[in-house]
């Protein structure tokens, strides 16, 4: 302890409180941007974050929400109550456990270093869900401050944190696998593949992510539009898990490339985690599903994210749309679907949804952000056929209204079909974004691994299937978001763990 | 984005063998060892590349390579017409879609080939012989500098046809001729297998199905992922849709709907043009360059 840097109230360094000194501390000291910490009262409402306008960012693929710069950060950190143990509602709410009080008090102190850190404990992959979780429903659902105004905007901040970290931050020294570490291979890289790879890796094992596409990152890549989640920040956070010593093996399609149990049996994998996604789109049975122009979200949204079709002919997978275009679906692959035909050129965007706004499960914010970009909603409609045009290309979409009766097995109204309704939007492309299920190449290729009736794999508490060895998560155990996925993903880490340490202590038991 | 594993795929070979057709080794010893006749590879040259479907011709276990041919039609199969042995391509996925079941039966198979689909057809006519099967072929292109391994495919037949629509080779004439002489003497056969541009597999089917002939065909439709996540290259074959990605590619040609197929196939026919037109731009404006340089 340095006696000169006591405060001047203090006789001896005996008599001295802890938290006096801290206290005091907190009121003179400034941090890096000048502020002083926690003066005057709380602000109910948040520290708006800037965007692009509606009208302007419709028209391109940049990020809508600019970030918070550093002050604001701090500000609107300032209005955690730091509240204390169980009371602290955020953490128990937030799918991977990220200390938030701590990292929130870190910033708002302006120690971003620590702050990063501290979500990285529990989250590798910051940037990522800082944009695509939704807080509303987790971290910020329970937050004390949306009692009486608005909640602290963790998913802000820790979107800042991260940006701040890949720019300023202190990176690790890269790391490799311990010596004779047990090898465990990791099929995909979505976020849950990506956690799970990660969390193996801390823990002293080593791992190979597999991925059947070009590129790592899964549905961020292809699903999540730029706009949303720009590819480079993709791309930082992988790097980020390769330093921990992860390798990724591209254009490796398991089920065909290596079978599940090639890799463990000839390729000496001692524990597989299957987060491979929902790999399958499914389409309404209506006729002309099969004209020319029309889509599943998938197919529409892969061109664009993952071809980078807005720059074609530059990039020379193409992705024509006309003045119309309609989308079915009410979830957030729908908002997407809808804000990407915007952006590469459509003038008139529909959106059919069969229930009403209430029953939409997309985020509010991808709603709100689709309404105001003027897509044009058309709720308790129904598509009942596409309509072609000489050449076999859809050119309308004829509908039914809808009015919503009792609940359904999901407890949402269901809807049943207004007499007479029918009516036509045009269409010059017509996209189904009504969901996706589990892709069937691994089933069929995997002898033993037991699925329900929807074809997802059947897991236990650790999320280990009907294989010993064999683990999986996120969307092929059932639909999931982002954080989901990623929440499986750390199970499944903690369950390989715990089974290879079973494994690897019986084998030193034989040698004994 | 760099030292990811499975990416640059070395070219052993690089042999131009006929109009505007070459045949490619390229080493892909994992692809190679999972490999069963049928399957294809989807391949992206480099970082702006698309990905394009292409059926593996043969393999080479040995060196753990992979035969491609390769028609230079569009933008990305001219520009891969500029690669050379030594080069690399960026991304090989595979192996892709179902093998063809290959067993021995008693009556003999007739393989049929058209154009640039003889290269797809050839490990199947390969196989089938391997197995003891009792192989007739009958491959046809336009014009002769449109034929391809000629003399590979008569190797492997018992029985063997070759037309030109023009009469430059073998006989003139379509593939269905042929074809129709072949069923009608044969009486029964275990299966006509019939590879070529649509509307040629079209009346292979037509024709079969005059004599009751089992007829399996291989889709080449418009794909991007090929891992049956996509849909783009949906066909229906009677109420059901299949992916050729991983139902197929080969499919029984009796079910299939053909116009479907053959107007989903010429859905992006302006946008090919375009992409061609963007890139033979810049080839020749490098060209230019260079002769300046």
């Amino acid at each position: 302890m340095n006696d000169d840097k006591l405060p001047d109230c203090c006789e001896n360094a005996d008599c001295c409180g802890n938290g006096e000194k801290k206290r005091q501390k907190k009121e003179v000291e400034l941090t890096p941007y000048g502020r002083i910490r926690r003066k005057g009262k709380r602000e109910r409402v948040s520290v708006p974050m800037p965007e692009q306008e509606p009208l302007v960012r419709a028209k391109n693929f940049d990020e809508v929400p600019l970030g918070y710069m550093a002050e604001m950060a701090m500000q609107e950190a300032q209005r955690c109550f730091q509240c204390k143990g169980e009371r602290a509602r955020c953490v128990p709410n937030c799918p991977v456990g990220i200390n938030i009080p701590k990292f929130l008090d870190e910033v708002a102190e302006g120690d971003f270093q620590a702050a990063i850190m501290t979500v990285m404990e529990d989250n590798l992959l910051p940037a990522i869900c800082g944009r695509v979780c939704p807080q509303e429903e987790q971290c910020q659902m329970e937050c004390i401050g949306g009692k009486r105004g608005e909640p602290a905007m963790i998913g802000r901040l820790e979107r800042f944190v991260a940006d701040w970290y890949a720019v300023h931050g202190e990176k690790p020294e890269p790391m490799t696998p311990p010596e004779g570490a047990q090898k465990v291979a990791v099929v995909g890289s979505g976020p849950s593949g990506l956690t799970a790879a990660a969390d193996l890796a801390k823990k002293g094992y080593d791992v190979t992510i597999f991925e059947a596409l070009h590129r790592p990152g899964g549905v961020l890549v292809y699903g999540i539009p730029e706009f949303r989640l720009p590819k480079r920040i993709i791309d930082r956070e992988v790097e980020n898990i390769k330093l921990l010593g992860v390798k990724i093996y591209l254009n490796a399609m398991i089920g065909k490339l290596f079978t599940v149990d090639t890799l463990m049996n000839e390729k000496g994998f001692e524990a597989v985690y299957l987060g491979v996604g929902a790999g399958l789109p499914y389409m309404m049975n209506v006729a002309g599903k099969n004209l020319k122009g029309v889509y599943t979200a998938n197919e529409f949204l892969s061109r664009v994210n993952l071809m980078k079709s807005y720059e074609f002919p530059k990039s020379p997978t193409p992705l024509k749309v006309g003045e119309n275009v309609a989308v079915v679906g009410g979830g957030n692959v729908a908002m997407d679907s809808v804000r990407t035909a915007l952006r590469i050129g459509a003038e008139n965007v529909h959106l059919v949804y069969r229930r009403s706004e209430a029953e939409m499960p997309a985020r509010n914010e991808e709603i709100h952000h689709a309404k105001e970009e003027g897509v044009q909603f058309h709720l308790l409609t129904n598509p009942v056929e596409l309509i072609g045009d000489d050449d076999g290309h859809v050119r309308a979409v004829k509908c039914v209204k809808m009015e919503l009766g009792e609940p359904d097995d999901s407890g949402r109204r269901r809807p049943v079909v207004i007499e007479g309704s029918e009516h036509e939007l045009l269409a010059d492309n017509f996209v189904f974004a009504i969901g996706q299920g589990p892709n069937p190449i691994l089933p069929a290729t995997t002898p033993g691994l037991k699925t329900d009736k929807w074809g997802c794999f059947l897991v236990d508490d650790s999320q280990m299937t009907s294989i010993p060895g064999v683990f999986a998560g996120g969307d092929i155990t059932g639909g999931a978001t982002v954080i989901t996925a990623m929440g499986d993903g750390r199970t499944a880490a903690n369950g390989i763990d715990r089974y290879l340490t079973a494994r690897r202590e019986e084998a030193e038991a034989v040698r004994q | 984005m760099t030292d990811f594993l499975g990416t640059n795929f070395p070219i052993l070979e690089a042999e131009v063998i006929g109009e505007d057709l070459t045949s490619y080794w390229i080493a892909a010893p994992d692809i190679v060892h999972a490999y069963g006749p049928g399957q294809f590879v989807i391949i992206r040259l480099d970082e702006e590349g698309e990905r394009i479907p292409l059926t593996i011709v043969d393999v080479d276990r040995e060196r753990g390579a992979l035969q491609l041919i390769v028609q230079a039609v569009g933008r990305t199969t001219a520009q891969m017409a500029l690669l050379k042995a030594g080069d690399t391509i960026l991304d090989v996925v595979g192996p892709l879609g179902e093998a063809i079941p290959i067993e021995k039966k008693d009556d003999a198979f007739v393989i049929v080939g058209g154009g640039v689909g003889i290269a797809p057809i050839y490990p199947k006519a390969k196989a089938l012989k391997d197995a003891g099967n009792r192989v007739i072929t009958i491959i046809g292109a336009r014009t002769k500098d449109l034929l391809m391994l000629v003399d590979a495919m008569e190797a492997v037949s018992d029985e063997f046809h070759l037309m030109t629509d023009d009469g430059s080779a073998g006989r003139k004439g379509l593939v269905t001729e042929p074809l129709d002489e072949v069923l009608g003497r044969e009486g029964t056969v275990a299966e006509v297998i019939a590879v070529g541009p649509p509307i040629m597999m079209k009346f292979c089917t037509l024709t079969a199905l005059e004599h009751d002939a089992p007829v399996l065909v291989s889709l080449n439709p418009i794909m991007i992922d090929g891992t049956g996540m996509c849909g783009g290259c949906r066909v229906s074959l009677g109420d059901e849709v299949k992916f050729a990605c991983v139902d197929g590619p080969c499919f029984d040609g009796a079910k299939i709907d053909w116009e479907e197929m053959m107007t989903r196939l010429g859905a992006y026919k302006a946008e090919e043009k375009e992409a061609m037109d963007h890139w033979c731009r810049i080839r020749d404006g490098a060209a230019a360059e260079g002769k300046k340089a």
